[in-house]
């Protein structure tokens, strides 16, 4: 059997044990949960009544160990069941209240990938190419300054921005300036884009109108996982570049791109492809501060929700869905590290 | 009256309509003897004062939720409550600015038998959504929705005191209570009791038709709702709106950003922290009004020491209320006086002395109590109210001066109503507030009453409580009302420490008018009531 396909197969199966496991942890911790569905909801106007009739109505009254094993049964047959927010002749499949979510979670992962991926490993090739120099400095430094605000830090000062575009010229700030300063800032200003601050989004939101909306979240996660990625691209090719075949290639007379690019870079997919996933799995489960700072309504946003409401159905099929997007972006690091590099490939 | 004034005032009047541009009427204001800048701000005024027809409105909400769904035996909050309830949907009366009650989808009520029944008549020609016309059964399937012992509605206590509603004819309901209740009006406008179609002896609200001013489009939970206007509405000219959006921003910062950038034109429970800022921008104005809501920190007054009065009294004054004011609301609140009757209810009457951080009182009733020094736990999170655990910290300083010692226990906002409220003996939490006093009283002050936060038995207070809802003389229940307030203020174990202020922010383009103090959104009714002005 080819190595790879083997691999593949194992992972896959480790895959399914960690998920089985997972949903194990995922139940017994939302079952340990203080308070539940029917308080939740009713809040202040609970009263014992209304809140038997509820547990009634949703099936919580039953052991615990019965409704997991109801719950795994029908997820085997792919039915992620009802939310608690269904009622008598109104069902709210789990499914059709994850799903729009999740697309709206993907397109703004793939927007911030196709815009972080490149650019991270463009700028990492280029600080490796001149390293130590002025460039590869300033890169490093704008990138480490910008990882290491807090998301929402990042989030609100581009939101500010914009908003300043209007307000800046009436401000007591702008008076307080030298005039030209004033105006140069002004001009400065007034060339941001005037992106959304609000992107929320429904089904009917047109595509163009959904990235023109998803700009400003989309810049923040940016700006937020360039650096690592660029930063584990540098190093990797920087410790290529100390091997004794690059010095051979260099004796050859090679141009530094070409051995950056056609000798290095081919050896140092492995590790950069690992920090992408890694980046990449983010970009899907943990962008909920960013969701909710431009209210864009994500599946983080639903998940955050769904918890604070006791919405068990649908914390579980989140919390699902987050451990399956961690295992499946691994599976895929690990097989380009396997397919980029024979000797993984042929292990002795 | 010179002939240009004259002029000036007739086109004044059809400014409304539309009929006048601003252009002309700054040329008829320059002849009347006015400066462009005066006729200019006189027409914006003017047009602002007119309700315009037309227009879409962008309608922040602090709240909304992925389980929100339109059955109003939920409507948790302002999100559900502002566009299912004040927009799709009309209850039998409503609450006006002043804070009287009116008809709403009942033409009126009238009450016999010491205010024990009451009959609704319903108005001719109001219709639902599909055509249908509401019948008398409508209403009685409406309201048993929240009735029974399977209901999961959150107004099933409002409806205890219904013994039996019956139709009489298609456009009479007769609603017998167990006891007498002259303020049963006020409860039937409820954002909870909606009317819906009956569909085969049940309330159909899953079917989204029902009487309002609006007629959903789009709703996604959580995220926004849309809606365009009901053209066969039963109220005159309304609504003015042709469409609103409600969109759900729960966060404070991106609620203020989304106005200041014109994303929506209105802001409910704007930041208060920031509000100085907002208040620049020329295109923003701040709306304030003085509700019922209140905060409050009940006492279980059944367990120790909660249960001498002379405790909770020296706790009374241990507090320094305006700081509170000043220093956590920033302003926007009022200070209140262990009274959860809102001033500007029907029969509030201020109690007497007022109480306030006096540390020589707190300590004679300290003293008093048999006690030198004394340490309780206040059990807060900002889930009973934005605030409140720095409000705490303020009075455990306060109190402290009266050899109070004061240990506040910071608890999770996650299930505080459940795990805290009820259940800790000295707690924060918070009310929104009801239209009338026996209201607030019946459901969280009377004995019986499972939100009887403070589990106080005063058996004068609740005998009061009976008498006073079914008398019909105004001045008798006046009276019965002042004593009942001065009960709460001197024994009751609720202290109530501020009325907070409804704070919403607006585009300029809309306009309004007087906005009323029930709940917030100009009583959940602002899209039925707002217009957008063209100036």
């Amino acid at each position: 059997m080819n190595p790879v396909a083997r691999t593949v197969l194992q992972r896959l199966g480790l895959g399914l044990v960690t998920l089985f496991i997972v949903s194990i942890i995922i139940f017994s911790a939302i079952a340990m949960l203080p308070g539940d569905f029917a308080k939740a909801t009713l809040g202040q106007s609970a009263t014992p009544e209304t809140v038997a009739a509820f547990q009634r109505e949703i099936g919580i009254d039953r052991p615990p160990v019965e409704r997991y094993f109801v719950w795994v049964a029908q997820m085997l047959h792919g039915d992620f069941g009802s939310s608690f927010a269904s009622r008598t002749g109104y069902r709210r499949t789990v499914a059709e209240i994850i799903a729009p979510r999740l697309y709206n979670t993907m397109f703004l992962a793939a927007v911030t990938a196709l815009i972080a991926v490149p650019l991270a490993l463009g700028l990492g090739i280029l600080a490796a190419l001149y390293r130590n120099g002025w460039f590869d400095r300033l890169v490093n430094v704008a990138t480490l300054t910008t990882i290491s605000f807090p998301e929402f830090f990042v989030a609100y000062m581009l939101a500010y921005l914009v908003i300043s575009r209007d307000t800046f010229i009436g401000s007591d700030f702008a008076q307080t300036l030298p005039h030209w300063l004033t105006v140069s800032l002004n001009w400065a200003l007034n060339a941001v884009p005037k992106f959304p601050t609000l992107s929320n989004v429904n089904d009917q939101t047109p595509f163009w109108e959904h990235l023109w909306k998803v700009a400003l979240p989309a810049i923040t996660l940016t700006l937020v996982i360039v650096a690592h990625m660029m930063r584990m691209t540098r190093a990797a090719i920087i410790n290529m570049l100390a091997s004794p075949y690059i010095d051979m290639a260099r004796l050859k007379g090679m141009s530094p791109m070409v051995i950056v690019l056609r000798h290095a870079l081919p050896n140092a997919w492995a590790p950069i492809v690992t920090v992408v996933a890694f980046n990449l799995a983010y970009l899907i489960v943990g962008v909920v501060v960013v969701e909710v700072v431009f209210v864009y309504p994500g599946i983080g946003q639903l998940m955050v929700d769904a918890v604070k409401s006791r919405d068990v159905p649908v914390v579980q099929a989140c919390a699902l869905i987050f451990a399956a997007t961690y295992i499946l972006l691994n599976l895929l690091a690990d097989i380009i590290s396997i397919a980029t590099n024979p000797r993984l490939l042929h292990p002795r | 009256m010179s002939e240009s004034e004259y002029k000036l005032g007739i086109a004044q009047s059809l400014i409304g309509g539309g009929k006048v541009s601003r252009r002309d009427f700054i040329h008829l204001g320059l002849a009347a003897g006015l400066t462009v800048a005066a006729a200019d701000r006189l027409f914006v005024s003017t047009a602002r004062a007119e309700p315009m027809q037309g227009g879409f409105a962008k309608l922040g909400m602090a709240h909304g939720a992925t389980t929100d769904s339109i059955d109003p035996a939920g409507y948790p909050d302002t999100f559900t409550q502002t566009a299912f309830s004040g927009s799709l949907s009309n209850s039998l009366t409503e609450v006006d600015a002043k804070g009287n009650v009116q008809p709403d989808l009942a033409e009126s009520f009238e009450t016999s038998d010491g205010a024990q029944t009451w009959a609704f008549k319903l108005r001719k020609g109001a219709t639902f959504h599909n055509g249908k016309t509401v019948t008398a059964d409508d209403v009685v399937t409406s309201l048993q929705y929240h009735m029974g012992k399977d209901t999961k509605s959150a107004a099933k206590s409002l409806l205890d005191s219904v013994a039996d509603i019956k139709a009489d004819g298609p456009e009479t309901v007769v609603f017998t209570l167990k006891s007498g209740n002259a303020d049963f009006p006020y409860i039937m406008s409820d954002y909870h009791l909606v009317i819906m179609p009956a569909k085969d002896g049940k309330a159909d609200w899953a079917s989204g038709v029902r009487t309002g001013a609006f007629v959903v489009e789009n709703f996604q939970p959580g995220v926004s709702a849309k809606l365009k206007r009901n053209p066969n509405y039963f109220k005159n000219g309304k609504p003015y709106l042709d469409e609103v959006e409600f969109i759900a921003i729960t966060d404070l910062a991106a609620r203020m950003a989304a106005l200041s950038t014109g994303e929506v034109d209105y802001i409910g429970r704007a930041d208060l922290k920031t509000l100085g800022m907002l208040k620049r921008n020329p295109k923003v104005e701040i709306v304030e009004v003085t509700g019922y809501g209140h905060y409050t920190l009940p006492m279980n007054v059944t367990m120790a020491p909660f249960d001498n009065p002379d405790v909770r009294m020296a706790l009374k004054w241990a507090i320094n209320r305006q700081e509170i004011v000043d220093k956590i609301f920033l302003g926007h609140a009022t200070v209140a006086n262990d009274n959860p009757i809102a001033p500007a209810i029907k029969f509030a009457k201020d109690p007497q002395p007022q109480h306030s951080f006096d540390p020589e009182k707190a300590k004679h009733y300290l003293k008093k109590a048999g006690m030198e020094n004394l340490k309780v736990d206040l059990s807060v999170a900002d889930a009973a109210f934005a605030g409140a655990v720095d409000a705490a910290s303020l009075i455990r300083e306060t109190a402290a001066q009266c050899g109070i010692d004061v240990n506040v226990v910071r608890e999770a906002e996650d299930a505080y109503w459940d795990n805290v409220w009820l259940k800790k003996p000295w707690c924060a939490s918070y009310w929104s507030g009801r239209a009338t006093a026996d209201w607030m009283f019946t459901q969280a002050f009377a004995a019986d009453s499972s939100w009887n936060e403070s589990f106080w038995k005063n058996p004068h207070f609740n005998e009061l409580l009976v008498q006073a809802r079914a008398e019909t003389d105004e001045a008798k229940r006046a009276a019965m009302y002042a004593e009942m307030q001065q009960l709460t203020h001197d024994d009751g174990g609720s202290i109530v420490l501020v009325f907070n202020n409804f704070v919403s922010a607006q585009s300029k383009k809309l306009a309004h008018g007087d906005v009323a103090p029930n709940w917030e959104n100009d009583g959940l009714k602002m899209a039925e009531r707002w217009w957008i002005a063209t100036a």
